[in-house]
């Protein structure tokens, strides 16, 4: 039997790794290295979505006060990113018909709420950082991460044209910024749609260590208590 | 209570609290021998309450209309205060109930709690279970995800496979031509009214049925069977009442450190107990690639994948996934062994015990991958060439979860057990 147990094991963990080691070519997701402690950067983020998503991409579950947790007044909020509303306790809705999209886009733009919980925050940067020019698509841009990707590359002017040469990206015209602001910008953005995805993550973990702690107390409490009740018991 | 007390004692006239209170905490009698699979029990009654308490506030702000019902689960975690936390202590509380409740069947399995005189006692714990898989398919529906949407197609659709009625079956479970806003709202009923209330039904017969064959124990020995003779207490039993409420607060309180360390640092425990692709919104046009049940369910889903189609049919792989729910309400009678406990089994009910285990992981495992994982099998096997290799492993796993069950009348039999002492074990 345990020889069985053994063999068994072996053999799954053999076939395991036969697996993780077969690349199954699809892009190989670049780390985003966010930090939801830094407010500058979730503002920068907040900036560019508002700015250069916000038009065909919807996200109409967050409402724009929410931005106050990352430290944006609602003056500020007013004054700066106000341009699909007319309060700030509205929903980021956009004013794009869902119907016309379709038919300039040959997809709906979705919602990007919550796509940095569905897609996770590396697609979504190496996503926006892999797009190169492919003539035979409609709108003359393909996309590494997500191959036929509807999407044209709406940041070209910031990071510049990329071509495929290889299987490798080129930077073939470059942009209004360097690669590593480009890198930056991304990030940010990436930054603020982890937020966005999940408001409440700034705090979660704050409180979390609160509730464990005290159950920490209470565990030392009531491991004396059931010492105390069982003495007798032989 | 005394019964001098005033106001206890007008009540008592009236109702016996003092009376129901003394025979079920302070003077109910349970071994004393348990150890830490006894609190999975009491724990499974502490989240059946949470899961009920969540419930009803998320009801408050849940919309169980399919234009609504995502954005009312976003609206929940955004806009209603503290909505977060409700929200992913029901949903950790769905995934922590399997866990429990699978602890709880083990612990019945390997102690021999099902046996002679608990059979009715397990009868209604099986039916607890299976109501529980359902409370949960349909709760799972109602975020309105892509795998709360497609996730319930497949489910649904394997009603279609029964011979002769199955379209139509399919076609009234669904209350449409495919998973709609009718099959939401009628999900809805059932997951927040109708189960919850058969369940507090099945449970409230199971703890009367246990409280009145008395706790089964590691020992598998009958505490009622060794009394007190001026007393007429059981020898190894000590009262329920404050022993095992203080002893409960232990697990009950490490119990709570895993649930919040969950729900406050990671709450989708890495797309197993929320799974990512339920964050896009239903959408009928659009089927995802890989549909994956949540991880409870996976072992069964692994063994309707693993049993080939018959004659063009998918029905014998629906038959034998319910068969693998429905053969445990035959243990009690299968088992044949002397002994209750696996203390006193011999070595062959031990082995099988473990292959069971086994099987029962690895199919659970196996269900949450696509059967494509680990490659085909080269096409110079006979019969098997081109084969997924996940399939065929599923297939071995799937033929000894079976063969657990259908073979336990043999080998309990046969199986050389150890003399059983006159007491408990204890220290």
């Amino acid at each position: 039997m345990k020889k069985f147990i053994a063999i068994l094991i072996a053999l799954l963990m053999g076939l395991h790794n036969s697996i993780s080691f077969s690349a199954d070519g699809s892009y190989h997701l670049d780390n985003a290295k966010i930090n939801l402690d830094d407010e500058q950067s979730l503002q920068r983020g907040a900036r560019n979505f508002i700015n250069y998503c916000l038009n065909c991409h919807s996200a109409n579950y967050m409402r724009y006060n929410r931005l106050a947790d990352i430290g944006l007044s609602d003056d500020v909020i007013k004054e700066n990113l106000l341009f699909t509303a007319e309060k700030t306790g509205e929903l980021m809705d956009i004013n794009m018909d869902s119907t016309e999209a379709k038919k300039w886009f040959g997809a709906n733009p979705p919602n990007l709420t919550v796509t940095a919980r569905s897609r996770g925050k590396d697609w979504i940067y190496s996503y926006l950082r892999t797009f190169y020019v492919d003539e035979s698509r409609e709108l003359g841009w393909n996309n590494l991460v997500y191959p036929n990707a509807a999407m044209p590359h709406v940041l070209w002017e910031l990071q510049g044209v990329q071509n495929l040469e290889d299987n490798k990206l080129k930077l073939t015209k470059s942009g209004l910024l360097s690669a590593e602001e480009y890198d930056q910008f991304v990030l940010d953005t990436t930054n603020y749609m982890v937020f966005m995805s999940e408001p409440a993550k700034l705090v979660r973990h704050k409180i979390g260590y609160y509730v464990i702690g005290f159950l920490l107390i209470l565990l030392i409490l009531v491991i004396n208590l059931k010492k105390e009740f069982w003495k007798d018991i032989k | 209570m005394q019964k001098n007390n005033g106001f206890m004692s007008w009540v008592d006239q009236r109702l016996p609290v003092s009376s129901f209170i003394k025979n079920h905490l302070t003077h109910y009698y349970a071994p004393k021998n348990f150890n830490f699979l006894y609190f999975f029990g009491a724990l499974a009654i502490v989240l059946f309450v949470l899961q009920i308490l969540t419930g009803i506030f998320l009801t408050m702000h849940y919309k169980p209309d399919a234009l609504h019902a995502f954005a009312s689960v976003e609206y929940i975690m955004r806009d209603v205060s503290f909505g977060w936390v409700i929200r992913y202590m029901h949903s950790t509380g769905a995934s922590l109930f399997f866990v429990v409740i699978y602890m709880h069947m083990f612990r019945a399995l390997i102690y021999g709690s099902y046996k002679q005189p608990r059979e009715l006692l397990w009868i209604f714990g099986v039916l607890i279970f299976l109501l529980l898989m359902a409370e949960a398919f349909f709760g799972y529906l109602l975020p309105w995800g892509q795998m709360s949407y497609w996730g319930a197609q497949v489910i649904v659709n394997l009603f279609a496979t029964v011979p002769f009625i199955g379209p139509d079956l399919a076609e009234w479970v669904r209350g449409d031509y495919l998973v709609s806003d009718a099959t939401l709202n009628r999900f809805f009923a059932f997951h927040v009214i109708a189960l919850p209330l058969a369940l507090a039904g099945l449970i409230f017969l199971h703890l009367a049925a246990l409280h009145s064959v008395g706790s089964n124990n590691p020992d598998g020995i009958e505490i009622k069977e060794n009394k007190d003779k001026k007393t007429g207490i059981p020898l190894d039993g000590i009262p329920f009442h404050p022993y095992y409420t203080v002893k409960d607060l232990i697990g009950l309180t490490v119990f709570l450190i895993v649930f919040a360390s969950i729900i406050f640092f990671m709450p989708e425990v890495g797309g197993y107990f929320l799974e990512h692709n339920n964050f896009v919104p239903a959408d009928p046009l659009v089927t995802p690639a890989h549909i994956a049940p949540v991880w409870y369910f996976t072992p069964f889903y692994s063994i309707l994948r693993a049993v080939p189609p018959i004659l063009n049919s998918q029905f014998p792989g629906v038959a034998a996934m319910g068969a693998a729910v429905l053969i445990l309400f035959l243990v009690p009678w299968l088992d044949k062994s002397k002994v209750k406990s696996i203390r006193y089994k011999g070595s062959l009910y031990k082995k099988w015990i473990i292959a069971f285990v086994i099987s029962f992981l690895v199919l659970g495992y196996l269900g949450t991958v696509p059967s494509n994982i680990w490659g085909q099998m080269p096409n110079f096997i006979p019969l098997l060439g081109g084969l997924d290799w996940a399939t065929f492993i599923a297939r071995i796993f799937t033929v000894i979860y079976f063969a657990f069950f259908i073979l336990m009348p043999w080998y309990s039999k046969k199986d050389k057990t150890k003399p059983v002492p006159k007491r408990v074990t204890y220290k």
